[in-house]
């Protein structure tokens, strides 16, 4: 399509943020008690029993982890369940007869979600700052990376939330890919604390790099260095952009 | 005139193999209201889809006012609103959002005046700040309706707009047809209820198994295959019909009360006045007379059944 109707995406960019603030207190108190809840069990009751990693504190340490933790799973539950409602209750009729195209149905829905999605990163950033002490030793690379590890687990929901047929297929991803990845993936510890093979074997979860990545970003250290998790990121950005492009060329479980 | 509306050689075969639309071709006017009418999988609604760009034709070009719907979707898709069949709303949005939001998504930039505006005519305006979920079936449709007008589209679709209606919310629809047509829009609507195509539409294309059987002006169809009942009522009921009464081809009903005879009323002899010379000279004595025009429903159901004894012959 020819040009770009701001009209439109504006309109499914505001629908969808108004979808999170009528529960704005849930979306708001939830990640400020989880992360509490974090920081009393690791950073307190255990972290005060553990030395230092890489030189930080481990209270300190598993900042970035988490804050990415609760990013992931945010952004594949909200993004899917974005796109995968109208599916359930009819409504995409309107989406899919409108003046859109696909790039500005993505843009819509996956800005609002990446939005939520660094909303809730940054929320978690700030409540651990209350009980730890957090350097930011590149600000600007740490924002960065959670706009763009946002936006790219955003996309990977959509597609999800377009490829699943049931509720049940949504929640499935999320708790048995993601959160096991995360946890795997150095969000409470750093890999090089592993033992062979299982350290080699982590290089093989994505998410070890955008951990690491995030982590070097507060903390000039990574499990790996800095390019290469910014390397991991844009290939999975780039596969989900790929995905995302071919499902609205072909219609692919959204037209017949 | 060049239509506003134009499709050719439209085709339809789902993943599945099912066949839903044969070709079709089909032109319409501007300002015209259109009754697509066919009973339930006839095609209808696949029709629909296609032009409003939500299911993919398998062949076929579809015009919307000189704008290609798949060569240039955007302009096509802005000058048209669709109320679909099913009640698919966002339950947890007010009347009044849900209807600007379509507005902007159908690339318009706000205009609440105009919402405001289409909300009263709807008889919404009093529920504008209602959540969806709250409002009953028929006030749904409304909020459809609303949503599709919103960007004030040149044509509107209406898919089933009466089906599970009550009687008032019916007669509101007609009434808006009406109104939505002295305001220059075309209207297409798809139906079931054939007092609907005869109550609003000014052509009607009947629909069968996937394929357009004819397109008629409502009077031309109702002319071109209306056919007239006269009921004659008797003053002595009648065990047989006379011989001499054999070319009008009479029937006897309510237990030979009654003579029904079936003519054509565009003939140029009906035949009533030298059947009624007939009945005098045979002394057959009648009470009343009763004549009746067949309703689109004989017609559709005529046609349905001829096309289906061609297919089988």
């Amino acid at each position: 399509m020819k040009g770009f109707n701001h009209h439109g995406v504006w309109a499914i960019y505001r629908f969808e943020m108004a979808r999170a603030l009528r529960t704005i207190w849930q979306s708001l108190v939830t990640p400020v008690v989880t992360t509490a809840l974090y920081f009393v069990v690791f950073g307190g009751a255990i972290g005060s029993r553990m030395q230092a990693l890489d030189g930080v504190s481990y209270g300190s340490f598993i900042v970035p982890g988490l804050i990415l933790m609760g990013t992931l799973q945010l952004s594949i539950s909200n993004a899917s369940l974005g796109i995968y409602f109208p599916k359930f209750t009819g409504t995409i009729y309107e989406l899919l007869s409108a003046p859109v195209s696909a790039m500005e149905i993505v843009v819509g829905f996956v800005g609002a979600a990446a939005t939520k999605s660094v909303v809730l990163g940054l929320i978690t950033l700030i409540t651990a700052m209350i009980f730890v002490d957090v350097p930011i030793a590149h600000p600007l690379v740490m924002l960065a990376m959670l706009v763009l590890t946002s936006i790219a687990f955003c996309l990977a929901g959509f597609i999800i939330g377009i490829w699943a047929k049931g509720f049940e297929q949504l929640s499935f991803i999320p708790s048995l890919i993601i959160t096991p990845l995360t946890f795997l993936g150095g969000a409470f510890y750093t890999i090089n604390m592993l033992p062979e093979p299982w350290r080699t074997v982590s290089l093989f979860n994505p998410i070890v790099y955008l951990i690491s990545g995030f982590r070097w970003s507060f903390f000039g250290k990574g499990d790996v260095s800095i390019e290469v998790s910014l390397i991991a990121l844009a290939v999975f950005l780039a596969v989900c952009l790929g995905v995302v492009g071919w499902i609205f060329r072909t219609g692919w479980r959204l037209k017949n | 005139m060049q239509p506003i509306l134009s499709v050719r050689g439209v085709s339809k075969t789902y993943a599945s193999g099912h066949r839903a639309l044969k070709t079709v071709d089909l032109e319409i006017a501007k300002g015209e209201i259109f009754a697509l009418l066919g009973p339930n999988g006839a095609g209808k609604t696949t029709l629909i889809s296609i032009i409003c760009g939500i299911v993919t034709p398998s062949s076929g070009t579809i015009t919307v006012d000189g704008h290609d719907a798949i060569a240039e979707p955007r302009a096509a898709r802005m000058k048209i609103g669709l109320v679909p069949q099913e009640l698919s709303v966002d339950m947890f949005e007010t009347v009044l959002a849900t209807t600007r939001y379509s507005r902007r998504l159908f690339g318009r930039a706000g205009h609440d005046a105009y919402i405001d505006e289409v909300l009263r005519d709807l008889s919404l305006w009093d529920k504008r700040n209602s959540k969806i979920m709250e409002l009953s079936g028929g006030m749904k449709r409304r909020v459809l309706i609303a949503k599709a007008l919103a960007h004030e589209p040149d044509i509107l679709f209406l898919d089933e707009p009466t089906a599970g209606v009550d009687v008032s919310l019916r007669r509101d629809m007609w009434k808006l047809v009406k109104r939505l047509r002295e305001k220059g829009t075309t209207i297409i609507l798809t139906t079931h209820y054939i007092e609907e195509a005869e109550e609003m539409a000014d052509r009607v294309g009947v629909i069968n198994k996937g394929e357009l059987l004819l397109v008629e002006d409502k009077a031309a169809l109702m002319k071109k295959l209306g056919k007239r009942e006269m009921d004659i009522a008797l003053v002595e009921p009648m065990a047989t019909i006379p011989a001499e009464l054999d070319e009008w081809h009479l029937t006897l009903t309510d237990e030979g009360e009654r003579l029904r005879y079936t003519f054509d009323a565009q003939a140029e002899r009906t035949g009533i006045p030298s059947l009624l010379r007939k009945l005098g000279e045979l002394g057959i004595a009648f009470k009343d007379l009763d004549t009746s025009k067949s309703s689109l429903e004989d017609i559709f159901v005529d046609l349905v059944e001829r096309r289906d004894e061609e297919q089988a012959a």
